[in-house]
């Protein structure tokens, strides 16, 4: 018990010291050796004649992918949810609502949206404008795979490549630490306080899937009718006692340990009755950019703590 | 309008129920209402996502009836799911459907207008564009119920303001067109704040659908003082319900003050709306079609439609939300799209086999 106990906090720390080195690395300016890949370059189903230098984003996962592979100074305008890293170019631009004129305005020689919606991509291409979607992707793999595209279309392959290999890693460093269990934990993801939550087969259940985690929301959305975001039923929720909580619902919708507490009947609950309610960063919780590390972080220091 | 205005015929036949003599058959409907009501109440704890045994169910409620001791058999959470969850959500079924269908039947009596209901008049879209400015802008929650009645109050007084410019006598079509352009108008300020205030868009999009959930006791609490006036002032007034079929000069020559009683009953019914539409969210078809359903089946007097409409609207909402429950479970249906779902071919089905009734 000591020992494991020893082993979990010299893991913590590991991780944290590694995580602290990258994160430093991800600042000063990425060696310009990969910027001169040659192009044309084609990825993800976009053909590049020379290396974008008037970038726009309207996805804030893509945003912060671009400024953490050394993109961001070809970054000229990102959309208006787009808050991470500070300093970025925010503009009144809509991702939710794209609009094919305003964004032409801007000049890009490269635009990089999240969901075709409005017939965006359509409009942009007959424009002449070349437009990368990174969509949700269904696997932290899939993740890594728009990382290295971006990386690519924009002329920081290497670096793109660095950095997925390297969260990979690290992810794989945070899961390796916790111990083993008999019985897996269980935990209900909360995207909402209307109990919106997030099955297995989403990026984010996935995620958890890998630290050892089993998904109590996962029968309410077998068929994946819902296509992984079902809405849970109360009832339910207090009988499958989870034993721990995640809530991405912390900025967005005021939820904490003390709210979900106070829900009727929640009281009975493992989770609640074991302090075991771990609030999320909504953006990173929601994101699927360079931060997931932190994301991972959370989960497993919360899932450390408890007794195997 | 003047010589066009509908008239329910010579006075004498037109209370009370259709065609010559008056039916009598309001104690049947009161037993069948009062059955509804206690068998939709019972099925509604008896069932749900959780299987609990029937019997341990019984005796966990009646073990809550002072000086009553007896062993459920159902563990602490099992406890909490029945009587911290599917009660509050029965009582809140019940209590909401009896307040739409009421509203419904009040409006439909006020407006002489058999399609009136509180979604084709803007009421509802009132109360919605007010819920969503609230939850959009973060306000407390607890201001709710009286933004969407300010809102519902606001959209009703522009559809009758606007279906009203022909004149003091509205007729049915201009009053629900201007109801539906004020709806229509509403909507889209509604999404408007929607796409403006994405970040929310779960919970105003859960809210649009109806559910009765999440507050336990404290959504019941919210909604019973209004529940009470509502139903105490409509009811008190269903006599000049049926008066006012009578047309407004007639209503007037037998003593009533027609303006006054249509705000009264106006202001009464979008409150219950309100009220029940801020805790549970926008539930479509039980405000038309319950009260529709009941004036087919058991006369054309409010004196019987509004207290029935009561009672077959809480058995209905009840019901719908038993379904909304267990039909996916563990995951929840809206309850608004139940309730279309089955009150409409049900509603169908009625006016097919009954010879509708002139109001």
């Amino acid at each position: 018990m000591a020992v494991a106990r020893g082993r979990r906090t010299l893991a913590v720390i590991l991780a944290l010291l590694t995580l602290g080195g990258c994160a430093a690395e991800d600042e000063p300016a990425a060696p310009a050796a990969s910027a001169s890949a040659a192009y044309p370059v084609s990825a993800g189903g976009v053909t590049l004649d020379r290396r974008p230098e008037r970038i726009v984003s309207l996805s804030p996962t893509a945003t912060e992918t671009l400024f953490a592979i050394g993109a961001g100074p070809q970054v000229v305008a990102v959309d208006d949810q787009s808050d991470f890293p500070a300093g970025v170019p925010v503009t009144d631009l809509s991702g939710f609502q794209p609009n094919a004129e305003a964004i032409a305005a801007r000049t890009p020689d490269l635009v990089v949206i999240a969901n075709d919606i409005n017939d965006i991509v359509r409009s942009l291409t007959e424009l002449k404008i070349p437009v990368y979607t990174a969509a949700a992707p269904a696997t932290l793999d899939d993740g890594f795979r728009q990382w290295r595209e971006l990386g690519a279309l924009t002329g920081h392959a290497a670096e793109a490549a660095d950095l997925a290999t390297r969260t990979g890693a690290e992810i794989d460093k945070l899961v390796a630490g916790l111990p083993a269990r008999e019985r897996p934990l269980t935990y209900y993801y909360e995207l909402g306080p209307e109990l919106y939550s997030a099955t297995s087969t989403t990026f984010v259940g996935a995620l958890l899937g890998r630290a050892g985690l089993a998904n109590v929301a996962d029968p309410a959305d077998s068929a994946g009718a819902a296509g992984g975001y079902p809405q849970l039923n109360q009832e339910f929720l207090v009988k499958a006692n989870p034993d721990l909580i995640f809530l991405a619902d912390v900025t967005c919708c005021a939820q904490s340990a003390e709210t979900v507490a106070a829900r009727p009947g929640w009281n009975t609950m493992t989770a609640v009755r074991e302090r075991r309610i771990v609030p999320l960063d909504d953006d990173v919780a929601s994101r699927w950019g360079p931060r997931v590390v932190d994301l991972v972080r959370a989960v497993t220091d919360a899932v450390a703590k408890v007794p195997a | 309008m003047g010589p066009a205005r509908r008239r329910p015929g010579p006075r004498g036949h037109g209370r009370g129920g259709q065609g010559p003599g008056v039916r009598r058959v309001r104690p049947l409907w009161w037993l069948a209402g009062l059955l509804a009501v206690i068998a939709a109440g019972v099925a509604g704890l008896a069932f749900g996502p959780v299987p609990l045994p029937p019997l341990a169910v019984a005796a966990e409620l009646l073990d809550q009836i002072p000086g009553v001791r007896l062993e459920s058999g159902l563990d602490e959470r099992e406890a909490a799911v029945l009587l911290r969850l599917r009660l509050p959500r029965v009582a809140l079924g019940l209590l909401a459907g009896a307040m739409l269908a009421l509203a419904g039947a009040a409006y439909q009596g006020v407006f002489r207008n058999p399609l009136a209901d509180p979604y084709l008049l803007g009421v509802a879209a009132g109360a919605g564009l007010a819920a969503t400015a609230v939850i959009a802008l973060n306000a407390p929650r607890v201001l709710l119920p009286s933004a969407a009645f300010a809102g519902a109050l606001a959209a009703i007084a522009l559809t009758y303001l606007l279906g009203g410019a022909g004149g003091r006598e509205r007729s049915p079509a201009a009053l629900i067109l201007s109801g539906v352009a004020v709806a229509a108008f509403l909507q889209a300020g509604q999404v408007w704040l929607m796409q403006r205030y994405a970040d929310d868009l779960r919970e105003i999009y859960s809210w649009l659908f109806g559910r009765l959930a999440t507050g336990g006791w404290s959504d019941v609490r919210l909604l019973l003082p209004y529940a009470l006036i509502t139903a105490v002032v409509v009811l008190l007034h269903r006599r000049e319900l049926d008066v006012l079929t009578l047309g407004d000069e007639e209503a007037a020559g037998l003593g009533l003050h027609p303006r006054r009683s249509r705000l009264i009953l106006i202001a009464a019914a979008s409150l219950g709306t309100a009220a029940a539409v801020s805790v549970s969210g926008l539930i479509g078809f039980v405000g038309v079609i319950v009260p529709h359903t009941v004036r087919l089946l058991a006369g054309a007097s409010y004196r019987a439609i509004l207290p029935l409409s009561m009672l077959f609207g809480a058995a209905f909402l009840t019901s719908a939300d038993l379904i909304a429950r267990t039909a996916a479970a563990p995951a929840e249906v809206p309850i608004g799209v139940i309730t279309a779902l089955f009150g409409a071919p049900f509603f169908v089905l009625v006016l097919r086999t009954h010879r509708p009734v002139t109001l």
